[in-house]
């Protein structure tokens, strides 16, 4: 077949027969995943426009649902994850360099990290159960008449917070496919554009907590309440 | 001549058998006919819900329908025909189907995900299939809280998940046809050599990808509300309807962006060729698309004029809705410029951009009309709307779907419609169009409201009218259905470049190969170079 | 046909990494500790300023950011500016209502 012979005799991994070199696949998957990051820029956007609205309207109210959580294990969990986005970047550079054992234990550690903040934030929403500010009929926050307004606070709460943890098991999704990937040598310098975009969505993820951290948790807190 | 031998070349359509081999396939020219299928049938449901609408509307008093099934009607009328049918249209089967072609690629960037995008388009088709077997939905198209998210009895929740689903189809279709045209462009195939064609698509994949997610997240925020009573738009908590509207129709109306400047692109392609001239003014067009894309992110509030929205903000976003008429009023000026001195030919395709030309600037300046704050405070919600928008979507887009479908269907099928026929077509729909929705700018005018089927018994004349039309509307749609079926087993079989014209999808046989291109294609080239063709259009 | 790669010759060392995480951990500290204390209207100015900073630095060292090409840094600018369309004429219309009355009340 004439065209075939023009088509590439083997498609690999590395070379996608759509592609003419590796180079302009690298560029093309690169370029893919930070258009679906403009995408979840946006979609995250939404919630937070919600978020900014209703801050600004009720303020008093949110600064006092804010203040029901607890900023310093907010704090110690936003830690976790800058320390995962320090891990992976280190697996991606590991892949770069070629150093499989290093690659491996960098997103092992990434994973474990990424789990912690999980755990924590499960704990958090026990807790937010427990003291009954979870919206719903048995909804109730003391200090303000405004129940209505700070339910408001509490749903955009676990909306961003879930989509949020949605997005890091997705995320510890893709590491976990990545370490079995790379347990089986699937990843040289020359191919590891997986493991680089990986790193790309881990490191969005964790710019999405970086807002949500001090919107939630850190309104007001000099009031001391 | 063609030879019996060379229909028995291989070609995208024949090199392989069975279901699983279109099911499974990576091929973008297989994947731009599942699309083609699954948006007809949704045009036809969607068609049918129009017609009960109509029927209904023929008698002052409703009497076919009750209230809260007219509702749905409307309201899955509306889903269906945005949402399943007029967004993915045209970029997903013409757009998928040649815009590698046209820059000299294999395939998009992301075949799989191409094919997982027409999956999700029909899942989300699924659910919202579902829900109007079900029962339906009735809470408008445009699903304005709190109805949709605290009172509605119906299945908003299977239809907005369809939705959602289908919104994900839309996105990576959008992504794969950036990565595609930015990475995957021919040695030679600068960006001011693309066919126009392709910027059209670029710049609407620009708005799938910027504005859908916002739809995404909005719909998620509805469905949570109904299924947790979150709240976030219940004002009873404090939550305010009109952000739902703000988010809403912040991707809603670029949205309409997504369903038309794929046409223009279309038209731009037919004006061309069946003038034999290079497009006027190449780069304002290119750049129009651009600036539609841009400029039509910067006006959504213009939907909530009539809302609690500030004036103040109604008077910056009516300001600005002005603005973004004009670079669809350049594409108007350059496309009747290109006629100019034109060796111009008479086939369905052009007939068809003519069509698209009147109808699409009456729309364009019944929306001038909405853009101002005074008018619409008085046709907002009435029938004045609804015919500026139909003069758009189906005066526009569908009229330019149909140039396509036309002026492509040798390439894609290797056999040519029958032209007579054609544009027997052409002028049932285009008279059974402006029957159908002319007399719904005087009702609107007259302050007959949208979205009610009974009305005071003097408008009775022009909805018989406007019913009247449909019908027409309906065998004109009709006709092109049989004769391209009929043309694949009986129309004559067609050249490689039956109509003469640029552009590289019209270097491959017809149908295409597999691949495309034997070998990949180096353009030394601009776009529209006649004196590269020889030859004036063939008509049959 | 682009043929250039983006970061991969780009390989940053641990050590700047390294940097650029602990400076991550002490803006951290700084926006939590900083909440405690009262700023008025200019707390979340703050709050902001140094999620923003903090945004940067993920962007710009451990998403290579710094070292891609120009359509990178377009795509990554056009994010920002769409999510600031969303807000800002949202808020237009928000913080606007009841500044012009309607005609007659």
């Amino acid at each position: 077949m004439a065209d075939q012979a023009q088509a590439h005799a083997v498609e690999t991994l590395a070379l996608r027969e759509q592609f003419d070199t590796a180079a302009q696949q690298r560029d093309a998957v690169t370029l893919g995943m930070w258009v679906f990051l403009i995408t979840e820029v946006m979609f995250f956007g939404g919630m937070f426009l919600a978020y900014t609205i209703y801050r600004d309207i009720y303020f008093q109210v949110f600064a006092l649902a804010s203040s029901s959580l607890n900023a310093v294990i907010g704090a110690v969990n936003t830690a976790v994850l800058l320390c995962s986005s320090f891990t992976m970047v280190l697996a991606v550079r590991a892949a770069q360099i070629g150093h499989r054992r290093a690659l491996v234990i960098f997103l092992i550690l990434t994973l474990i990290l990424g789990f912690a903040f999980l755990g924590v934030k499960a704990f958090e929403w026990n807790q937010k159960f427990q003291e009954h500010h979870v919206p719903g009929p048995t909804f109730h926050l003391d200090g303000t008449a405004e129940q209505g307004h700070a339910q408001l606070f509490f749903s955009l709460y676990f909306a961003m917070t879930g989509l949020h943890a949605l997005h890091m098991v997705v995320g510890c999704g893709l590491l976990t496919w990545l370490l079995f990937q790379s347990l089986k040598g699937k990843f040289t310098p020359e191919y590891m554009t997986p493991v680089d975009i990986s790193g790309l969505y881990w490191h969005f993820v964790d710019i999405v907590w970086i807002f949500l951290f001090p919107l939630l948790y850190l309104i007001d807190r000099h009031l001391g309440r | 001549m063609i030879t019996a031998a060379a229909q028995e070349r291989e070609n995208y359509l024949n090199a392989s058998y069975g279901l699983k081999s279109w099911l499974l396939t990576k091929d973008h020219k297989r994947i731009a006919l599942l699309y083609l299928f699954t948006i007809t049938l949704f045009f036809a449901l969607g068609g049918l819900f129009a017609t009960m609408i109509r029927i209904e509307l023929l008698t002052p008093n409703g009497t076919l329908l009750s209230s809260e099934t007219y509702n749905k009607m409307f309201t899955m009328h509306g889903v269906v025909m945005v949402f399943f049918f007029l967004i993915p249209s045209i970029p997903a089967t013409l757009g998928n189907f040649f815009l590698p072609m046209m820059i000299g690629a294999r395939d998009l960037a992301f075949p799989r995900i191409n094919l997982l995008s027409w999956y999700l388009l029909v899942i989300g088709g699924l659910f919202g299939l579902f829900a109007m077997l079900a029962g339906g939905v009735d809470t408008g198209w445009t699903f304005y809280t709190p109805y949709s998210t605290s009172y509605s009895n119906t299945w908003v929740i299977a239809t907005a998940l369809g939705i959602f689903i289908a919104g994900f189809s839309s996105i990576l279709t959008g992504l794969n046809f950036i990565v595609t045209v930015h990475r995957m462009r021919a040695p030679g195939m600068t960006w001011f050599r693309m066919p126009l064609f392709v910027w059209a698509n670029y710049a609407t994949a620009l708005i799938q990808v910027l504005g859908t997610p916002v739809l995404a997240v909005t719909l998620l925020l509805v469905l949570c509300e109904r299924v947790f009573h979150i709240g976030v738009f219940d004002p009873s908590l404090g939550g305010d309807p009109i952000l739902f509207q703000h988010l809403f129709w912040f991707y809603s109306h670029p949205a309409v962006y997504i369903m038309v400047l794929p046409g223009m692109g279309v038209i731009a392609e037919v004006i061309s060729v069946y003038s034999r001239k290079p497009i006027y003014g190449y780069k304002f067009v290119a750049f129009s698309s651009l600036a539609i894309a841009v400029l039509g992110f910067l006006v959504w509030g213009h939907h909530l004029f009539v809302s609690t929205q500030s004036v103040y903000a109604g008077m910056v976003f009516s300001f600005l809705s002005y603005f973004v008429a004009i670079p669809s009023a350049i594409k108007v000026f350059n496309w009747t410029a290109t006629l100019y001195k034109g060796s111009i030919s008479y086939a369905t395709p052009m007939l068809y951009a003519f069509g698209f030309i009147g109808l699409f600037t009456v729309g364009g300046l019944t929306g001038l009309f909405v853009a101002s704050l005074g008018i619409d405070v008085h046709v907002t919600d009435t029938y004045f709307v609804i015919a500026h928008f139909h003069y758009i979507m189906v005066g526009g887009t569908i009229m330019a779907y149909l140039a396509g479908m036309h002026y492509w269907w040798p390439k894609m099928t290797g056999r040519m419609y029958p032209e007579l026929w054609a544009r027997l077509s052409a002028l049932v729909i285009f008279l059974g169009f402006n029957l159908t929705f002319f007399p719904q700018f005087i009702l609107g005018y007259l302050g007959m409201p949208r979205r009610y089927h009974t009305y005071p018994p003097e408008f009775q004349v022009l909805h018989v009218l406007s019913t009247a039309g449909a019908s027409v509307l309906a065998v004109g749609y009709l006709m092109p259905l049989i004769y391209f079926a009929w043309s694949l087993k009986y129309g004559a079989v067609a050249g490689a470049n039956p109509w003469n014209a640029t552009g590289l999808e019209w270097k491959t046989p017809s149908p295409p190969p597999v691949h495309n291109f034997d070998e990949i294609p180096v353009v030394t080239h601009e776009a529209y170079d006649y004196s590269t063709v020889l030859g004036e259009v063939e008509v049959g | 046909m682009a043929d250039h790669t983006e970061h991969t010759e780009h390989i940053d060392s641990i050590q700047t990494y390294g940097a650029v995480w602990i400076l991550l951990l002490i803006l951290t500290a700084v926006t939590t500790a900083v909440a405690f204390i009262d700023l008025g209207a200019f707390s979340v100015v703050v709050a902001l300023c140094i999620a923003v900073i903090k945004m940067l630095l993920v962007a710009l060292f451990f998403m290579h950011v710094r070292y891609s090409t120009r359509l990178t840094k377009l795509v990554v600018s056009g994010a920002v500016l769409w999510l600031a369309i969303l807000i800002t004429f949202t808020l237009a219309d928000v913080w606007t209502r009841g500044l012009i009355g309607t005609p007659g009340r």
